[in-house]
């Protein structure tokens, strides 16, 4: 990112800048009473998801339906880039020792090397946000389930004791409720559209509905960051979150899925890193370049 | 695809007063629109509000009318109110 964007010289574009950096005057010491792996694994959690999502939206980059959902989808995924990016270099901030130790002399900073470095394993994010895309419902249904979970999450950390991820997520809970709006309204468009739009919708909730219930689910980090004042317990919002789905639903005339939750490994979900086979393809396409050259400045 | 209709669109910047317009885009109706236009036109930051319009309901003037619209008005420096002194006391007229 062009940093020189914020402030300086912005009469020499047509409409003006004006950008803000989101921490600007942000407090950015640590809460003390908070243990510092604790903090990493939490800010690496919220990151992963914005990042995987972000790399399964930017996959449909030239293939939407029309050029304007082609942009809309590029500027969804630039958004969770965003974020991801603010988090990552929190958890870096947090705990050094969560990040990937590069050859010496390299100029890769701590929030690439998370991003490029760790491998599958290592990786906190929901299964939801892993999982192939499929047709245009599909990306409508993934989109729609992540960001209503991800919107109630972000306005409750807005309080956080944690000064910057109150500030993330003061910035992303108006990102995610564009992203809630943007994706709400193509489900009631493909739900009432034609019979084609309607069974592939329906196919693609199906399928991803077993993914949903680890968005609200608390594991222990979350339990320990939401009892210190700094993280959220998904529990708190998970009734907020059934209810505007519960909505979307009944606008749509689409039926509330049966299917149960997908199981993890001996209890182990994504936020424990235990994935599906297709991260490891993903990371593959989304850290080839950078693993080649560690060394490298982008 | 490509039978969405055609909409115009009018931002207006932080700087601007008016809704100036930017360009045109397909959506499948009036809202989908106002979307489709906040992603295509305001991404770097440049609007505070936006009006769509479809093109279609837009009259225009024709081309061919070019001479007879506004030629006539080429020649009427009259009209122009520059034919008496402003007071130095008053600053925006």
């Amino acid at each position: 990112m062009n940093d020189d964007l914020f402030g300086g010289d912005s009469s020499q574009w047509a409409f003006g800048t004006d950008f803000e950096d989101p921490l600007a005057g942000v407090d950015t010491t640590m809460v003390d009473d908070v243990v510092a792996d604790d903090l990493a694994l939490y800010c690496l959690g919220l990151a992963d998801d914005a990042l995987i999502m972000s790399q399964r939206l930017s996959e449909w980059c030239s293939r939407a339906p029309e050029m304007e959902d082609d942009v809309a989808l590029a500027n969804l995924a630039l958004d969770l880039l965003g974020q991801a990016r603010l988090l990552l270099a929190r958890a870096a901030a947090a705990s050094p020792s969560v990040v990937p130790v590069l050859p010496e002399g390299s100029p890769v900073p701590p929030e690439d090397a998370l991003a490029f470095f760790r491998s599958a394993g290592q990786f906190r994010n929901v299964r939801l946000a892993e999982v192939p895309g499929g047709d245009f419902a599909h990306v409508i249904v993934r989109l729609l389930l992540f960001s209503v979970a991800r919107r109630e999450l972000l306005e409750r950390l807005r309080g956080s004791r944690d000064q910057v991820l109150a500030a993330v997520a003061a910035r992303g809970v108006k990102e995610v409720s564009y992203h809630r709006d943007w994706s709400a309204r193509w489900f009631l468009v493909l739900a009432r559209g034609t019979g084609e739009s309607r069974r592939r919708l329906i196919s693609a909730l199906d399928e991803l509905w077993p993914y949903q219930a680890e968005l609200v689910r608390c594991g222990a980090v979350d339990l320990a960051l939401a009892d210190a004042g700094v993280g959220v317990d998904p529990t708190t919002y998970a009734g907020a979150v059934d209810a505007v789905l519960g909505e979307v639903f009944a606008t749509s005339g689409v039926e509330r899925p049966s299917r149960g939750p997908l199981a993890g490994v001996g209890g182990r979900l994504g936020r424990d890193g235990v994935h599906t086979e297709a991260l490891s393809l993903l990371l593959a396409e989304m850290q080839v370049v950078a693993r080649a050259h560690p060394r490298g400045r982008w | 695809m490509g039978e969405w209709p055609l909409y115009e669109v009018f931002v207006r910047s932080k700087r601007g007063l008016n809704h100036v317009h930017v360009g045109s885009l397909h959506a499948a109706d009036d809202e989908a629109a106002l979307r489709n236009a906040r992603d295509v036109y305001t991404r770097r930051n440049e609007g505070v509000s936006i009006w769509v319009v479809r093109s279609d309901a837009i009259t225009a003037s024709s081309p061919d009318e070019k001479d007879s619209l506004f030629d006539p008005s080429g020649d009427k420096v009259y009209r122009h109110p520059t034919f008496y002194t402003i007071p130095g006391s008053v600053p925006h007229l």
